[in-house]
């Protein structure tokens, strides 16, 4: 069974006149324990999906499913503690006014869990960020950090199924090696299913199995890595895609 | 031997703080002829600094010092600030990052166009309007008229900085830096946009300094390369030989970028070693 | 934290070791970044001493401000003592001078802790919502707007009578639309922030997104635009005074000792001239305090 199935997927924003369309038909499957890769340049709609699936795009239509159960309108709380998601900008993604303490321990205290104390420590320390950054505040951390507590975030409630969109692409180049590397070793530990947006085809090679490319909001092929890698890629645009990215 | 433009000998940007004193450039030093010269560094390596200090654009409390700054033999730090200004866009210019950021949202693009063209020649509207179409057609802009019509919002970002770059090219200046230029762009539109950098530059035998964090792109469109960490030059290297490079850092950066030929479990994570940051700046002089 | 670390070190750390430690580092260091402006340095201490004048009133007021001497009224400056003089009943100027504070704190406590919560709440509540809500609170905002103040203050003396607490009320109920306005704008903002996107995927509702998350970071400008706003609301209160609406006779509200000096101005110009001047320093005092404060709290310039 499929961890996540998405069928013929429409979003779009606005009413008649001002309607933009940003997702038109999208339909693939992500496999349990897949690391799957929407791939595409700005505007063609890979982080809408990403948002169509929390929930945070209300005008959709078509149909989703989660572990073969259809996703409902409006999403229950045991949804977010199995489906979470990491934002692109660390800058932006995390409460100003908030410590990393504070951010985490509010996650843990919605999920339901007693004892948070105990489970902010080792979330810090899996993620690789040690109890010295626990009481700092988001100014007091560098952008990988940051991303780090963002991660920590979305791992707090145990899901099962995480949706990454850019998580790396505000980041140095160094510190993109860093997190990538965390995000493998966890899907690794923990078997999670990844659904990653990026806009770097040679970041979604590394991370994916799977990946589909996009165009204007359509999904216009989707294969797997290794035929990415040896450049068979059927469609135009994916050929162009790959040809730029070299 | 390479005609010199630009000598650049000892070069330190310093900021006072309520911590402290903080050196974002370090004793930078080298040199530039008519080519492509890539700057590539992280967030806080001081590339950017260093274009900005160049064009003397760093203001108080930023301090700029160095040995000289010379300009085909001129030292522009001995220069007045109204002489300053005529050396700006005139005979260096610059282009940055977000065309967004960097082109009046009120004002129509070909009124901008029309603006910087007449700050350094005097000719009147017509004739001004005249050249604006020729650049526009240069950068490969094909319905110059409208485009002078529109306003920034109305443009992609692809042609935003096509736009700037006419615009920073119209003076004809001997040198060009670019900030970034393409990182704000669709790698599909990125490719185009060099293209146009390149034959500019090479039809004008200018001089161009690319700034980037893309090491890849750098070695692909630059004939030189100087790699910065910490506010220091860590290596200089032609762009060909890049992946011969030697100091660890350019190795540590190298081999951290994921890659699509062969394929790696995990990518090598770049450790710094703090020697990196004390060692003496490498000259980039020629 | 070991005894060699200094008091200062702890304060200004960069890795805190607790909740508690984490807030007080950044108020301490919020105070920092507002003691080196000096304008608002003198901003602060006016109003300390404003404070201070107020509670000790009784001890350091020469005379009582309420007794009457006929046979000494409108004494000048410096006369025998009475520092400013006496008024048209032969009341000590100074001492009804030092009892007034007591009244002007009175007055601006009261409107600031009414006007910004109101509008707090509406503004917040009505951002973030939005649809019909938001039409609707907005379009109540918009008829308080309109109303003139002293209008309202008269409306409300012919219905429940003059006195302090009415005029308070009046400007109050005239003060909140523009806090309701700024919270709303700042609420639209941050709502659409990556942030609120994911404590929203944390299954957290809109009261706890809107009093967790929204308010800390509205209260800022609200802040500042509350001491901003205070010079306007005592000259307010001293209007209302003036024209009888507010503060009755023989309170010695400053705007009410205004009007009754106003008849005296060109041969005995003190009388109202000095509590003018006392309205005067408060005001200025609040607009740097007001000034000093954004340059630390809000969030675009600094931490």
């Amino acid at each position: 069974m499929n961890k996540l199935n998405v069928h013929d997927l429409n979003v779009w924003f606005g009413k008649h006149r001002d309607r933009v369309d940003a997702v038109k038909g999208a339909s693939f499957d992500v496999a349990q324990g897949e690391s799957f890769g929407l791939v595409g340049e700005s505007g063609s709609g890979k982080s809408t999906i990403l948002r169509a699936i929390t929930g945070l795009a209300p005008d959709w239509s078509g149909a989703m499913a989660l572990d073969g159960n259809p996703i409902p309108k409006a999403r229950p709380k045991a949804f977010f503690k199995t489906v979470q998601m990491v934002f692109q900008d660390p800058y932006a993604s995390l409460h100003p006014r908030h410590s990393v303490d504070q951010v985490l321990g509010e996650t843990l205290h919605l999920h339901g869990f007693k004892d948070i104390d105990a489970r902010v420590v080792k979330l810090l320390d899996d993620v690789g960020l040690g109890q010295k950054f626990r009481f700092r505040y988001p100014h007091q951390l560098s952008g990988g950090q940051r991303q780090r507590v963002a991660i920590a975030r979305a791992l707090a409630p145990e899901p099962e199924l995480l949706l990454l969109d850019e998580p790396t692409s505000a980041l140095d180049v160094s510190v993109q090696a860093e997190i990538l590397n965390l995000l493998s070793d966890l899907r690794r530990d923990r078997g999670l299913t990844y659904l990653m947006v990026s806009h770097d085809l040679s970041v979604v090679g590394h991370m994916c199995d799977r990946l589909a490319v996009m165009k204007d909001g359509e999904i216009v092929e989707i294969l797997d890595v290794a035929s990415l890698r040896a450049m068979k890629s059927t469609h135009p645009y994916s050929k162009q895609l790959l040809e730029a990215s070299l | 031997m390479m005609e010199k433009l630009l000598d650049i000998e000892n070069l330190w940007v310093r900021f006072p703080s309520r911590n402290g004193v903080f050196d974002a450039v370090r004793g930078v030093s080298f040199t530039l002829g008519r080519e492509r010269l890539g700057i590539v560094g992280e967030s806080g390596s001081g590339k950017s600094m260093t274009g900005r200090a160049i064009l003397r654009l760093i203001r108080s409390p930023g301090i700029v010092e160095a040995d000289h700054i010379n300009l085909e033999g001129q030292d522009l730090l001995q220069l007045p600030e109204k002489k300053m200004r005529e050396v700006r866009g005139q005979r260096i210019s610059m282009v940055m990052q977000d065309p967004k950021f960097s082109l009046n949202p009120v004002m129509t693009i070909g009124d901008q166009i029309i603006e910087a063209y007449r700050l350094h020649n005097s000719v009147s509207k017509a004739d001004a309007y005249a050249k604006s179409l020729e650049m526009l057609e240069a950068v490969s802009i094909r319905n110059p008229e409208r485009v002078m019509r529109a306003y920034p919002h109305e443009m992609s970002g692809g042609m935003g900085q096509r736009i700037m770059i006419a615009m920073m090219l119209i003076p004809n200046p001997e040198i060009l830096i670019a900030d970034e230029p393409t990182s704000a762009l669709d790698v599909s539109v990125q490719r185009q946009v060099l293209d146009i950098m390149d034959k500019l530059v090479k039809d004008r035998g200018m001089g161009l300094i690319f700034i980037s964090h893309d090491l890849n792109l750098v070695a692909d469109f630059c004939d030189r390369v100087l790699i910065m960490y910490a506010g220091r030059i860590v290596e200089v290297c032609d762009a060909d030989k890049l992946h011969e490079a030697t100091h660890p850092y350019t190795r540590g950066l190298l081999n951290s970028l994921p890659r699509l030929d062969p394929p790696r479990d995990r990518l090598d994570v770049l450790k710094r070693d703090p020697e990196w940051s004390e060692a003496e700046s490498v000259s980039g002089r020629i | 934290m070991s005894e060699t670390q200094s008091l200062r070190e702890w304060l200004l750390t960069e890795t805190p070791t607790s909740r508690r430690h984490a807030k007080i580092s950044a108020v301490y260091q919020g105070w920092l970044s507002f003691r080196s402006n000096t304008m608002a340095m003198i901003g602060l201490g006016i109003l300390v001493l404003l404070v201070v004048v107020a509670a000790a009133a009784p001890v350091l007021a020469p005379h009582d401000p309420f007794v009457q001497d006929l046979g000494n009224r409108l004494a000048p400056l410096w006369s025998d003592g009475h520092v400013f003089g006496t008024d048209s009943l032969g009341r000590d100027i100074l001492s009804r001078l030092i009892y007034g504070a007591r009244i002007t704190l009175y007055i601006v406590a009261l409107v600031a802790l009414i006007a910004p919560v109101a509008g707090l709440l509406v503004g917040t509540v009505s951002g973030y919502v939005g649809g019909w809500t938001d039409t609707v609170l907005m379009r109540i905002t918009d008829i308080f707007l309109a109303f003139p103040r002293l209008v309202l203050a008269l409306a409300f003396v012919a219905a429940l009578g003059a006195g302090i607490e009415n005029a308070v009320l009046a400007i109050s109920l005239t003060a909140w639309p523009p806090y309701a306005r700024i919270a709303r704008a700042e609420t639209l903002t941050i709502r659409s922030s990556d942030f609120i996107s994911a404590i929203k995927l944390q299954g957290a509702g809109p009261l706890r997104i809107i009093t967790k998350h929204i308010w800390p970071l509205c209260i800022s400008s609200l802040i500042v635009r509350v001491t901003l706003d205070m010079a306007g609301i005592i000259l307010a209160a001293a209007g209302l005074g003036f024209l009888g609406l507010g503060a009755q006779p023989p309170s010695p509200e400053w705007g009410a000792m205004i009007s009754e000096g106003r008849r005296f101005i060109l041969d005995h110009w003190w009388v109202a001239t000095v509590p003018g001047l006392a309205i005067f320093t408060v005001s200025l005092a609040f607009n740097l305090l007001g000034d000093g404060l954004r340059d630390v709290l809000d969030p675009k310039a600094g931490e």
